[in-house]
């Protein structure tokens, strides 16, 4: 019992905003007297939330490299209304407009990256100058109209769902069967990094605890997938959205370009001395932005079925706020494309919980507001208590847990090319 | 002679006594004590670290009464001072050596930050600027007080601060290496205005590294060897001059701090030839001037200065221009010419560089020690985009057995590790870039002795490998420990090169503090 307590506690931080979010949950599944779990309304919710989503994703990503992006409301806007135009006006096809569209968007980050990256004006002013920008420039565009009549391929990437196959079960099969797959995946994932770093010795969750979170895992993304599947089958942007996390994520924990974005997020100065070309990162992680900024512009138009000149106002506040609420500190460094994803969710169950409520628009604004304040309070309250245990000396109470058998042989080989010599090591 | 002069003359203004100051793990002073006489010129001299910063810290009120045990009696009352406004209350002002102006206001604003000539909130600006006026003409600086601080040189900026001590009704002043930014003439001027306030009654305290200008100006030196007040002596006694000062300071005994090392020490690896570095901001001033030096395979080269004799822009200089601008002059390191531009290319090319500054250049102190061990060499460890998370524990445990990094697990993050188990990971870094030269600058600085130990013996191995290794250290026992040839610098110039045989801690401070741009 004392062992699963340290481990909560110890992972309090992790879980926190997990923990949050299903408290939320529950408490509106409780007060709307079960309207929030209804089939149709979790489907609604995906479909509405997926371009703050797709925002936080890429906002996250600014914010542990210690920038910030307020134009990607904006962005997002004029990338819709841009190819609004190309598909009414001129004929592209879909698929064109949507190319180009994304194009546009990667453009317009380059351009922020390269007066933040090589010019050095901070983000906080180059973003805040194209928010006025390409608002006003959506506005151009569209000469202050609203521009609908689109394909309807354009409008299935914002409202279509995936086709059914098979026998007519009452469920949508292909969602259940995509959901099953996403569980094997994650499962086989789980317990394979469980197992290497256990070779590592580095501390695991204890199995029970581990098959506890994987079953939890495994019946909440079933019991969600049901709920689709019970509504219209997954939403094509519930996909888009997912392939995103997944991409992202793998960037941000695999690949040497997500170890610069923390390296510089952390310290840009040991970075540099470290050789990372922090000017490079700092231009592609704006860039990047700008791309997807640019596709949540196309999904927005295409949700609302028209380019609207107000499209995507706000955009910037709740996919920053969803980035804090997930975990990201202001100060760079820390943050994750899941924690910034649950953060969304937070304020997309808040948005939907309080109007099946019947909140009224002014006062769901206020409340979110003051959960911002209180999660990320929450955030900096948990880090103090944290940085108190261990501390300065910690390593002396604590013994080095010796390289496991398993590594050991590897290590030897190692130390061959390792410049102290190993048959001679400093003596204390 | 009034009863009151009197006892002024045999009262001193100031009594220290059996003053320690513990950080944690640190004793910076221990039983320390200082007499200071109404009226004189005091200087404090001492190597890095020494403790004399600590002191005056204690002083004036930046470690409050409590965190420190010892008495202060300033003025014949025992001092309990709380905070840096209740020693200048009492009339202990200490202007700092990085000088705490606001270059954006004026010299009047400057002059009254925090003390501002205000009714009821309201500022009196022809009041403060008339009073700045009279206060500038004390200094001798003849400049409109509206005139914003960032127009001054760096001179006239340390009679500001001057003037902003004197608007505060200084008794005693304290001034931390004052004339260390200064040319020939600004010092000159500035030590005038030392005598000047001395005759009107002004006692002062300098710490200074330049010996003559001590010699010049000082009524009394105290000098402070590892966190101990060794002796005061009394310039007007006589028989004090710069050797004499210059044994109190490195005056210990060599103890038996170093592994065994037989050097075996091939051809010239890695030469520096007529390197001359401009400051970043002003690039007409010198900040390294013409320096020439060699590095061969298998040794290890000193380089001791004093603190601003431009040891560490010499060395980020040469990491890739890190440091300075308008650089000239040659590298050539196995005897191929380096163009190295960026930090990229530096350690592309063989070159290392352990930073004096671990915190805010060495390490992301939010990072754990695995990532930190290999985030100068990621490209070893890429397998196309991604990292080789498995050859990356491997890597990271490696270094953890062999430097006996001392730590839970090597995802334990650097920021808890103690001072010498997060230089063995800055070491590691820079070990798995494979580098043909390493810098290491300060490598023992904020590190226990055991773990002195062990990392001297790490920079042994790494020479041992053939490497050749540059070490920068204020501590001369450690550079005459280690080294097998010795440069010294100050003021950007190197002024000898020693033999390990012929270097001693006195020939060596001698050119320290040698007038090198004469």
């Amino acid at each position: 019992m004392n062992a699963l307590l340290n481990t909560l506690r110890g992972n309090v931080r992790q879980y926190g905003m997990i923990i949050a979010l299903a408290a939320i949950v529950i408490l509106f599944q409780i007060s709307t007297e079960g309207v929030l779990l209804k089939p149709l309304n979790v489907s609604n919710l995906v479909v509405q939330n997926a371009q703050i989503l797709i925002l936080a994703i890429g906002m996250v990503i600014v914010i542990v490299a210690r920038h910030i992006d307020l134009s990607v409301g904006s962005v997002a806007a004029f990338v819709g209304a841009a190819a609004a135009i190309m598909m009414t006006q001129y004929d592209f096809p879909w698929w064109v407009a949507v190319f180009l569209g994304l194009l546009i968007g990667t453009a317009i980050g380059a351009w922020h990256g390269f007066w933040v990256a090589y010019v050095g004006i901070p983000a906080f002013i180059v973003t805040l100058a194209s928010m006025l920008l390409f608002r006003g420039l959506t506005l151009v565009v569209l000469k202050g109209a609203t521009v609908g009549g689109l394909p309807e391929q354009f409008k299935a990437i914002g409202n279509g769902f995936l086709p059914e196959i098979g026998p007519d079960t009452g469920l949508h099969n292909l969602t259940l069967l995509i959901a099953v797959a996403a569980v094997g995946v994650l499962i086989f994932l789980e317990v394979r990094r469980r197992n290497a770093q256990m070779a590592y010795n580095f501390d695991v969750l204890p199995f029970p605890l581990f098959v506890v979170k994987l079953a939890l895992l495994t019946i909440v993304i079933m019991y969600f997938a049901y709920l689709l599947a019970d509504a219209r089958g997954l939403p094509i942007v519930g996909l888009i959205l997912a392939g995103l996390i997944v991409v992202y994520t793998f960037i941000m924990n695999k690949t040497v370009f997500g170890r610069h974005v923390y390296a510089i997020g952390g310290n840009v100065d040991a970075a540099t001395m470290s050789g990372v070309n922090t000017k490079r990162v700092d231009f592609l992680v704006m860039m990047n932005m700008g791309l997807l900024s640019g596709l949540a512009g196309l999904v927005t138009t295409a949700r609302l079925t028209a380019a609207n000149p107000k499209a995507g106002v706000n955009f910037e506040l709740d996919a920053i706020a969803a980035a804090f609420i997930g975990g990201a500190a202001v100060t760079g460094g820390v943050g994750t494309v899941v924690g910034a994803i649950i953060g969304g969710l937070v304020m997309g169950v808040l948005n939907n919980g309080m109007s099946l409520l019947g909140v009224s628009i002014d006062w769901q604004q206020a409340i979110k507001g003051l959960v911002l304040l209180l999660a990320v309070a929450f955030d900096v309250w948990n880090k103090r208590r944290t940085a108190g245990s261990g501390g300065a000396g910690a390593e002396a109470a604590e013994p080095s847990a010796p390289p496991p058998d398993k590594l050991a042989e590897e290590i030897e080989a190692m130390e061959a090319e390792l410049s102290v010599d190993s048959n001679d090591p400093p003596k204390t | 002679m009034t009863l009151r002069q009197a006892q002024d003359i045999a009262s001193p203004i100031l009594e220290m006594r059996g003053i320690t100051k513990e950080f944690p793990g640190v004793k910076a002073l221990s039983d320390v004590n200082l007499v200071v006489n109404r009226g004189d010129i005091h200087a404090i001299c001492g190597e890095n670290g020494a403790g004399k910063s600590t002191l005056m810290k204690v002083l004036s009120g930046v470690y409050p009464h409590g965190t420190y045990s010892g008495d202060i009696v300033f003025e014949g009352e025992t001092a309990k001072f709380a905070n840096i406004r209740q020693s200048e209350a009492a009339g202990i002002v200490i202007i700092h050596q990085e000088l705490a102006l606001i270059p954006e206001l004026s010299i009047a604003e400057n002059i009254f930050l925090g003390n501002e000539t205000a009714k009821r909130g309201i500022i009196d600006w022809g009041r403060a600027n008339r009073e700045a006026i009279d206060l500038l003409a004390r200094v001798g600086l003849r400049e409109n007080p509206l005139t914003p601080v960032k127009n001054l040189g760096i001179g006239k900026q340390q009679l500001v601060e001057i003037a902003k001590a004197l608007s505060k009704e200084v008794k005693l002043l304290i001034l931390d290496e004052p004339t260390a930014a200064l040319n020939d003439d600004d010092s000159q001027h500035l030590l005038a205005l030392l005598e000047g306030l001395k005759e009107k009654g002004i006692t002062s305290i300098m710490i200074s590294h330049k010996l003559n200008e001590i010699e010049q100006i000082a009524d009394e030196i105290t000098i402070i060897r590892d966190g101990q007040s060794i002796e005061t002596l009394s310039v007007a006694a006589g028989g004090v001059d710069e050797d004499r000062i210059i044994r109190g300071m490195v005056g210990r005994d060599l103890e038996n701090r170093f592994p065994d090392h037989t050097p075996s020490i091939g051809d010239v690896l890695f030469e520096v030839r007529d390197w001359t570095v401009m400051h970043p901001q002003d690039s007409h001033r010198e900040v390294i001037r013409q320096a020439n030096l060699s590095v061969r395979a298998g040794e290890i080269v000193g380089i001791a200065g004093m603190m601003g004799a431009g040891r560490t822009e010499l060395a980020r200089s040469i990491f890739g221009r890190s440091y300075g601008s308008r650089t000239s002059g040659s590298l050539v390191l196995d005897g191929a010419e380096l163009q190295l531009n960026t930090v990229t290319q530096a350690i592309d090319a063989g070159i290392a560089y352990v930073s004096e500054d671990r915190k805010g250049l060495g390490l992301n102190l939010i990072d754990d020690i695995k990532t930190s061990i290999t985030a100068a060499a990621l490209k070893k460890l890429r397998t196309g985009l991604v990292v080789d998370e498995h050859k990356e524990v491997v890597v990271a445990e490696g270094y953890r057995k062999n430097l006996n990094i001392k730590a839970p697990s090597i995802t334990a993050g650097v920021g808890k590790l103690s001072g010498g188990n997060q230089q063995k990971v800055v070491l590691s870094k820079w070990m798995y870039t494979d580098p043909k030269l390493l810098i290491l600058d300060e490598p023992t600085r904020g590190i226990d002795v055991g773990a002195k130990y062990e990392i001297y013996g790490i920079i042994q191995e790494l020479a041992r490998s053939g490497r050749g290794v540059l070490v920068i250290s204020s501590e001369l026992p450690e550079l005459l420990g280690l080294c097998d040839r010795i440069y010294t610098l100050a003021e950007g110039v190197i002024t000898h090169e020693f033999d390990r045989s012929e270097a001693t801690q006195e020939s060596l401070m001698r050119y320290m503090t040698a007038d090198a741009r004469k």
